[in-house]
């Protein structure tokens, strides 16, 4: 089977498939007497995707496999083919996924307890119904809280291969010493110089102690 | 619009309010700034258009302190208490003020400043100075680590998307391929496919060098993503042999709970023919033979069943 033959029935199946195909499925399609095998497969798609450079789609792996998809600098005209705004998510809903993607599995008490805020059912609602994130298991622990994690959907929707591919997270500061001059003021606290009236409204009295 | 604006003003210094005491004055931490701090800047506040929805602005009381010490541009780390709970309390009469709804979580966070402040006006002996901790040390901690996960939130949506960056492409079929149905499959018959693999795990033994730490509940994690789409993955190629006895041990464990909770289907063709998993459609299956063993289920109980609790479960 000639390379050529290989190229266009990977191009055509991908192309049916309208999702990604892994390089299994994409060999399980050619008949087992002269199957590719995963390194011509591999090298097939690279070529494609070569292929594809000066093209408007172009040949991207994600997490679920190889897909054919618009390149991202035509987007902007692509868009205009559908008079609906692209959605936005809201911050809430994008601090609940990216807890829920850096921190799987996660219960929502987790959650809550890095925003400070209860997590709003309707996101996860709509985590869920996107197949973005999904019930992973349940903690250990009193109540069995469920531990949601992300799903293959979510890296292919944004264009990931692994969670590694994440941005990374940003590094935490080290509080050495916030402030060393704090004492100062409190050992000098009856000369009436600073401002302990501050302190209460109807302090007058504990001043002049 | 012209109303709260006068309100905003007119509780900016003077405290005719509430009993938690908003206007805070001048404090003694206030001067580790370098001068005394007691005027608050004025273009700290949001603008009143956005002042009705304000609980909508504002994901929770961290969200807003942080928003309060970004205005000053201040490190998280550095934060003036004084200025901070005055801005925080005015905040949140402005917002009893306009009669919005208060959120408890915001009242909370006040209460939480005006703690922070107090332990930190009370005198302290030199001695206990060194052993106390600062009392803003865990505010400092939450906010720090809600400001990392906003930030990633902010990476996640600049990340290329579907439906906004790209759409996959494809190209119209006619044909249909049909949909047949597969008979369920005994339990027995995953443990000798089990069997096959722990016997080919054994050969890769030798190279084992470092410990890990492997998560029952991690691999599950793997298993439900590796099965992610509907189709049928053949059930050997879920083990990675070269993960030792351990490491298929504890993804086979990871496929028995993830069958118990209905989340995995397990199909076979035919007698001695080879295992196909998918991830549960519809109604959830279950195996032929009943529940997995009563090991099976503690060993899945305890959430990070490291190598030597597995090791027993094994033996």
């Amino acid at each position: 089977m000639s390379d050529h033959h290989i190229r266009n029935v990977i191009e055509a199946s991908l192309l049916a498939a309208g999702k990604p195909m892994s390089i299994v499925e994409i060999g399980e399609l050619f008949d087992e007497d002269g199957r590719p095998d995963k390194a011509l497969i591999q090298s097939s798609l690279e070529a494609l995707a070569n292929e594809y450079e000066d093209r408007g789609i172009e040949l991207r792996e994600t997490a679920s496999g190889w897909r054919i998809q618009i390149r991202q600098s035509y987007a902007r005209e692509v868009s205009r083919l559908w008079p609906e705004r692209p959605q936005k998510y809201s911050r809430a809903l994008l601090e609940t996924l990216a807890l829920i993607a850096y921190r799987q599995p996660i219960t929502r008490a987790e959650i809550e307890s890095v925003r400070g805020v209860a997590v709003n059912p309707n996101i996860v609602k709509t985590l869920m119904e996107r197949e973005w994130i999904r019930v992973v298991g349940h903690r250990d622990v009193p109540g069995h809280p469920e531990l949601l994690g992300t799903t293959r959907s979510f890296l292919d929707y944004f264009g990931l291969r692994t969670i590694d591919e994440l941005p990374p997270l940003a590094e935490i500061k080290q509080m050495v010493d916030l402030n060393p001059q704090l004492t100062l003021p409190v050992s000098d606290a009856n000369e009436g110089s600073l401002e302990p009236d501050a302190i209460t409204e109807s302090g007058e009295d504990n001043e002049r102690t | 619009m012209a109303k709260p604006e006068l309100k905003l003003v007119s509780t900016g210094e003077d405290s005719d309010a509430s009993v938690t005491a908003p206007t805070q004055g001048e404090m003694p931490f206030a001067l580790v700034q370098g001068e005394p701090v007691t005027q608050l800047p004025r273009d700290l506040y949001i603008p009143p258009q956005a002042l009705e929805v304000f609980l909508e602005a504002f994901e929770g009381p961290l969200d807003l302190l942080l928003y309060l010490i970004r205005r000053q541009n201040l490190d998280i780390l550095d934060i003036p208490l004084a200025d901070i709970t005055k801005q925080y309390m005015n905040y949140i009469e402005l917002m009893q003020e306009l009669q919005l709804e208060l959120a408890g979580e915001y009242m909370l966070m006040a209460a939480t400043l005006a703690e922070i402040k107090s332990r930190m006006l009370l005198p302290r002996s030199g001695d206990v100075i060194s052993e106390e901790a600062d009392p803003r040390a865990d505010l400092v901690r939450r906010l720090q680590e809600y400001e990392r996960f906003k930030q990633a939130a902010e990476s996640i949506d600049q990340l290329p998307r579907e439906e906004r960056d790209t759409w996959p492409a494809s190209a119209e079929t006619d044909f249909r391929r049909p949909q047949s149905s597969l008979p369920q499959v005994a339990l027995q018959e995953m443990i000798l496919a089990f069997r096959e693999v722990v016997s080919r795990a054994a050969m890769f033994q030798h190279h084992h060098v470092q410990r890990e730490r492997l998560s029952v509940r991690a691999r599950m994690t793997d298993v439900l993503a590796a099965v992610e789409g509907g189709a049928f993955l053949d059930f050997m190629k879920l083990f990675k042999p070269e993960e030792g006895r351990m490491g298929v041990t504890v993804t086979f464990v990871a496929i028995l709970e993830l069958m118990r909770e209905g989340l995995l289907e397990i199909v076979q063709t035919e007698p001695y023919g080879p295992l196909h998993v998918r991830a549960a459609q519809g109604p959830h299956l279950r195996l032929v033979e009943g529940e997995p063993s009563e090991s099976t289920t503690e060993a899945i109980d305890s959430t990070e069943a490291d190598q030597s609790s597995e090791q027993e479960k094994d033996s």
